[in-house]
């Protein structure tokens, strides 16, 4: 099986007067495992249905490989879609469901379900095939999903927020099992979510997005430590967008003009465990809240700003100590200094 | 829910006499018509003197009321066959479309149920007529069928908007044309509907005097066409014995079809 890259060229797409898509361009290599990442309404699931063809772009250009697909029906695309609600047949037990797309092939019906029975051993369904769709769990309807949505060979495969139906310890093992399969299989993958967690475990890189914009395309880990924009710096966690000037280098020299973005763990007390090289912060310790593994303590700076300061608890020898309205000061390491480029706090 | 019931058991026995009544009011002028059937006399008389089963043999043994039956049945049954997958098709545009696109479209197709059917029966004649059609079969079932559609797409129109249309999404992504995905994923999954749908419509056209009265003639009449014509030239209680078997006939359909739902 040959997946293919993908590439996203100038695509706009309004509704009336709401722009869902904004000229989103976008390349995808064949075999990765592209996350996009947005809040609702930020034209990430827009994005998804006009690469599976149910949104017909406005302007703009769709690639499978080198083959424009833009005007193709969605059944001769060749994508396997994992829809958020599963979207099985209850009509048809669960080796229907998974032999539907190679019935729809006229693939002969012994291989037809010889085939389905093997993809259904792959997701660990095996023993269920006979099962009614109605008589199974979440997890299993999931798995269901997406043995129907491979069994095809697809070159393809684009998940809608396929996990968000799951309760929490069933969507990390989920998680992990899907990048497992895609490990695998290195179908060129495109995964939507909401959830920066998910995204950050799941993910090759990582396209932000917001207001029918691509924000800013990445490696997790730079997304994280190296967001471009206040938006998605925020969007990522618990950040801190420190205004120029409030921060002071702790080897005196002239603070930083820029905007500064620092994630409330990136914080230490010690001004030994961060060196010579890093920024301070003082003010007054407005709140503190004890969350397990670590201490979150809230800090107003002097220009009146607060700043969301994160200790591990096995670092946090002195956090039970400290009382609302004292001065204190929290350091951080400047290669956990990020300017962002063009913003203002 | 509960305080809607009377406490009062004086007020609980109006209540029930009430509905029975209503209930009495709503059955008796069918079943008053049965005695009658059975009747020896020449005469529609009720009680009847004596008992027989001689109006039935009028029409078992009249070519014309068997034409007639004929007619009524093959209308009914292709009445249904085309306005069924006809109301489906419009439905599922409906709710595809939504918005003021769907609300015309269901606004311009339910039209004919709430026309009067006089002035129905009357704009057909003259469009019929255009085309030389007039006391064609053809003509009565393009009557027909207008009249199917919408009460098709009563019963239609809320099963589809209960369906759950990411699954022609996942069809079609799996590689299913529209057909396909129509025939293999949303009509199975609405065989209920789809089979009281094909009933409505099918006892629409059985039902159906004015544009029958308007547009059939001859061979090409229909049951309620005769019973009108028969009623008005004499009246004998043949007429009788049809609506009799007319009523348990319908009934029979009714009950099968629930029955089958239920199971």
């Amino acid at each position: 099986m040959k997946s293919l890259a993908i590439t996203i060229e100038s695509v706009h797409k309004a509704y009336g007067s709401y722009v869902a898509l904004d000229d989103v361009s976008l390349d995808i290599q064949a075999g990765e495992f592209l996350t996009l990442l947005g809040p609702s309404g930020s034209g990430k699931t827009t994005l998804l249905m006009a690469l599976a063809g149910f949104v017909r772009p406005d302007s703009g250009k769709l690639l499978l490989g080198d083959r424009d697909i833009t005007r193709l029906p969605p059944n001769k695309r060749d994508i396997g879609i994992v829809f958020q609600n599963y979207a099985l047949f209850p009509h048809m037990n669960v080796l229907a469901n998974v032999a539907y797309p190679l019935v729809l092939r006229k693939i002969p019906r012994a291989e037809a379900r010889q085939r389905a029975l093997d993809t259904l051993a792959r997701v660990k369904l095996d023993g269920l095939a006979e099962r009614n769709v109605a008589a199974l769990s979440g997890g299993q309807r999931q798995r269901v999903a997406l043995a129907r949505a491979i069994v095809f060979e697809p070159r393809v495969m684009l998940m809608d927020e396929p996990l968000s139906a799951l309760d929490k310890n069933l969507r990390e093992t989920m998680q992990y099992e899907i990048r497992r399969l895609h490990d695998h299989l290195r179908i060129t993958t495109i995964y939507v979510t909401h959830d920066q967690r998910e995204a950050l475990i799941m993910s090759d890189r990582i396209a932000v997005m917001n207001s029918g914009r691509i924000q800013q395309i990445d490696t997790p880990q730079r997304i994280y430590d190296r967001p471009s924009t206040r938006f998605v710096a925020e969007f990522m966690g618990e950040a801190n967008i420190v205004a120029p000037g409030s921060a002071r280098r702790i080897d005196g020299a002239e603070p930083s003009r820029e905007t500064l973005m620092i994630r409330a763990e990136s914080f230490h007390l010690d001004a030994k465990l961060v060196g010579g090289n890093g920024v301070a912060l003082e003010g007054i310790l407005r709140a503190k809240a004890f969350r397990g593994e670590n201490w979150l303590l809230t800090l107003a700076l002097d220009g009146g700003q607060e700043v969301l300061v994160c200790i591990p608890a096995a670092l946090a020898g002195g956090c039970a100590e400290l009382a609302a309205g004292q001065r204190m000061t929290a350091y951080a390491p400047a290669a956990k200094v990020h300017a962002i480029p063009g913003a203002t706090a | 829910m509960l305080e809607a019931y009377p406490q009062n058991r004086l007020a609980r026995i109006l209540l029930w006499s009430f509905a029975a009544l209503v209930m009495a009011f709503l059955m008796l002028p069918t079943l008053v018509v049965v005695p009658l059937s059975f009747s020896a006399s020449n005469l529609l008389e009720f009680p009847p003197h004596a008992y027989s089963l001689r109006w039935y043999e009028n029409f078992f043994g009249s070519a014309t009321w068997m034409a007639a039956l004929r007619t009524s049945l093959i209308l009914g049954t292709l009445t249904a066959l085309i306005a069924v997958p006809f109301a489906l098709l419009a439905c599922i545009s409906m709710n595809r479309l939504g918005g003021k696109t769907a609300a015309i479209i269901q606004s311009v197709l339910l039209t004919p149920s709430i026309t009067p059917g006089i002035l129905l029966a009357i704009g057909l004649f003259f469009v019929l007529a255009a085309q030389h059609l007039i006391g064609t079969l053809f003509g009565v079932l393009v009557g027909h069928v207008v009249l199917a559609v919408p009460v098709a797409c009563i019963v239609l129109l809320p099963a589809l908007a209960r369906f759950d249309w990411n699954q022609v999404q996942a069809a079609r992504s799996l590689g299913a044309n529209w057909a396909r995905a129509i025939g293999g994923i949303i009509v199975p999954q609405l065989r209920i509907s789809l089979l009281s749908a094909t009933l409505m419509a099918f006892l629409t056209s059985l039902d159906e005097s004015v544009i029958s009265i308007f547009i059939a003639s001859g061979r090409n009449s229909t049951m309620p066409k005769l019973m009108f014509l028969s009623l008005r030239d004499q009246i004998d209680p043949t007429i009788a014995a049809i609506s009799t078997l007319w009523t348990v006939i319908v009934v029979a359909v009714v009950l099968i079809v629930t029955l089958r739902q239920k199971s």
